[in-house]
């Protein structure tokens, strides 16, 4: 045990001593948070909107006020001609013109439908779609509000993410995304580069000649990181709620736990892959080609896996990332309880079982 | 010469057809340097790994420090101290915390490694270095560094694979004299090297060719047995037999 807590300290001392290990550690979900938070979200913002209004009545009115209280949208009122219409988005001035025709308030009235015209970008297609989107929603709602008006002259466009996302809140998905991606790369990456590293400085090998217990430097290898990614993952926790508006909603406990499985996965997969590779670089290679693709990939957190091919749909269930991510999204963001998902979990420490095993065997039939 | 610390009889290690080790018996007296010499390929290292408790035998029997290598490894362990080629200090530690650790993974109490430690450094003359990091360290320094810290915990016998590859030779010599200075302590030193002339300073050597010993005995015995005038040419005698290709 003593010798255990010696092994342990020396652990730290490499991490803290080495600023790579320590920018990948600690600057990593920084970066991360950031870029997926604020820079590659698929929500659109403070978009300039022309809305050209020549009804002038309490309908649209009311219509432009709800979209001036929406946060999608910055609004300038004014008529325009057709030129200068096309003069202003070629400018890139405006994202999206909305046109209420003289006639709408007395279609509304008498015909119970009116047309409106919304023209959007279409250089820049997934942010035109998702304007023409809120603007249906929104003239959708202002429907409902009349009390059905005959055939709706809106469709009413359900979007999924709306439902645990009232705001809107693009980086919300990807969170428990990033979170899986940084254990994936912390605890593999890192204890398999640590243990490799021990194999090209030669220490392995005397170690092994020590009489401390071969399976005891594993475990003194784990533990490190095993605290070190618990660290991180408070320290994600922080700053999505901090910097990101975040609510955890499910049990901390849980979160936690959940996370400490996932963890073990990870180091697992790291004890694996330095059983593998020969060199440092070789293990940096396999964990980040093996491994961080298929997270980034086949997760689901940055493409839908239901828009995939059924092959790869398959493929998904083999990355322990996948259900991890349906863990967190679960407990922290639906805030469900562990009978929502124990299967998850089953499936996921099924995994980690198997892999290190695995890891284990691997590396008593090398020492032999 | 008194009480026997390594004794193999008739050990053999198969791997399917291959004997890496085949039928070698040997005895190592207490407090004696014992070279292990051979090419590439010799079965040197396979032997070594046996005695140093990381494999089995496939036949024949070996006890090291009074311990059976097939039942008790993990006794040999501790009795055992090891340096490889690779000196095996971690780079990114201090030359005291380098101590500290490996000390501690031999299961000494703090107090013994504090003590043990100051008198180690103030022999090796790094007062001011104990709180540098290794990697800043010369060569020669490590490699004495590493010597220390593999008979630190004053083990019984003290394997040592091939310790001076890559130093320069004022530097090996010093290190050879930290190798008597263990040996007339009473710590036995089992040595293999690439290098005849530091076989010359063995008490007795062995010469390994295809995983046979095809000879056994003091530097200046084989010299006159084999008419040679120095290590080099026994070696040169023996080693052309080899049928194996280096590896």
């Amino acid at each position: 045990m003593k010798q255990l807590l010696v092994f342990i300290r020396k652990e730290f001392y490499h991490v803290f001593r080495d600023r790579r290990t320590l920018l990948i550690m600690f600057g990593l979900p920084v970066a991360q948070i950031l870029l997926f938070g604020y820079a590659l979200t698929s929500e659109v913002k403070n978009a300039d909107i022309v809305i050209s209004d020549q009804a002038q009545d309490a309908n649209t009115a009311r219509i432009i006020s709800k979209i001036k209280s929406s946060s999608y949208f910055i609004v300038h009122e004014q008529q325009l001609a057709g030129p200068e219409i096309d003069a202003a988005f070629k400018r890139g001035r405006i994202k999206c013109v909305l046109n209420f025709p003289p006639q709408f308030g007395s279609d509304l009235r008498h015909d119970g439908k009116a047309s409106v015209q919304i023209i959007a970008d279409g250089s820049d297609p997934n942010t035109a779609k998702t304007l023409v989107n809120y603007l249906t929603a929104i003239m959708a709602g202002y429907q409902q509000e009349l009390g059905g008006g005959g055939g709706a002259p809106v469709g009413i466009v359900p979007e999924l993410r709306m439902l645990y996302n009232p705001e809107g809140n693009g980086s919300l998905n990807f969170i428990p995304g990033v979170i899986a991606l940084i254990f994936m790369i912390v605890c593999a990456t890192l204890t398999s580069v640590s243990v490799v590293r021990e194999k090209e400085l030669g220490t392995m090998e005397i170690l092994l000649v020590s009489p401390f217990h071969p399976i005891m430097v594993l475990i003194a290898k784990a533990i490190p990181y095993l605290v070190l990614s618990l660290v991180n993952f408070t320290f994600i926790l922080v700053l999505s709620v901090g910097f990101l508006d975040i609510a955890v909603k499910g049990s901390l406990l849980l979160l936690f736990a959940e996370s400490t499985l996932f963890i073990i996965t990870c180091l697992s997969v790291g004890l694996l892959i330095s059983n593998i590779a020969a060199s440092q670089q070789a293990a940096m290679l396999i964990s980040m080609m093996g491994m961080m693709l298929p997270t980034l990939l086949l997760t689901g957190f940055m493409y839908p896996l239901e828009n995939m091919p059924l092959f790869l749909q398959l493929i998904s269930n083999l990355v322990p990332a996948r259900w991890y991510y349906l863990i967190v999204k679960a407990v922290m963001l639906k805030g469900l309880g562990f009978g929502a998902v124990w299967k998850e979990t089953l499936v996921l420490a099924g995994m980690t079982g198997a892999l290190l095993s695995l890891a284990l065997l691997k590396f008593k039939t090398r020492l032999e | 010469m008194g009480e026997q610390v390594i004794v193999c009889k008739e050990l053999t290690k198969r791997f399917g057809d291959f004997y890496a080790v085949n039928n070698i018996s040997f005895e190592v007296n207490k407090g004696e340097i014992f070279g292990f010499l051979g090419a590439n390929g010799a079965g040197k290292t396979t032997a070594m790994r046996i005695l140093c408790g990381l494999s089995y035998p496939s036949s024949g029997s070996a006890t090291v420090a009074g311990f059976d290598v097939y039942r008790q490894q993990d006794e040999i362990k501790k009795n055992i101290g090891y340096m490889s080629q690779k000196f095996s200090l971690y780079e990114n530690l201090t030359v005291s915390e380098n101590i500290e650790f490996y000390g501690g993974v031999y299961g000494l109490s703090r107090a013994v490694i504090r003590e043990r430690s100051a008198a180690l450094i103030q022999t090796l003359g790094l007062e001011k270095e104990a709180k540098k990091l290794v990697g800043e360290l010369p060569l020669g320094w490590k490699q004495k560094l590493a010597f220390s810290v593999a008979i630190f915990h004053r083990p019984q016998i003290v394997f040592l694979d091939e310790p001076t590859g890559g130093v320069d030779p004022v530097t090996r010599r010093q290190f050879w004299d930290m190798i008597y200075e263990a040996a007339a302590g009473g710590i036995t030193v089992f040595v293999t090297t690439h290098y005849m002339d530091e076989a010359e300073y063995c008490n007795r050597v062995t010469i390994m060719v295809d995983g046979k010993i095809e000879a056994l005995d003091a530097p200046q015995a084989l010299k006159q047995r084999f008419g040679a005038g120095n290590m080099e040419e026994v070696f040169y005698q023996l080693a052309r037999s080899a049928k194996r290709s280096s590896d």
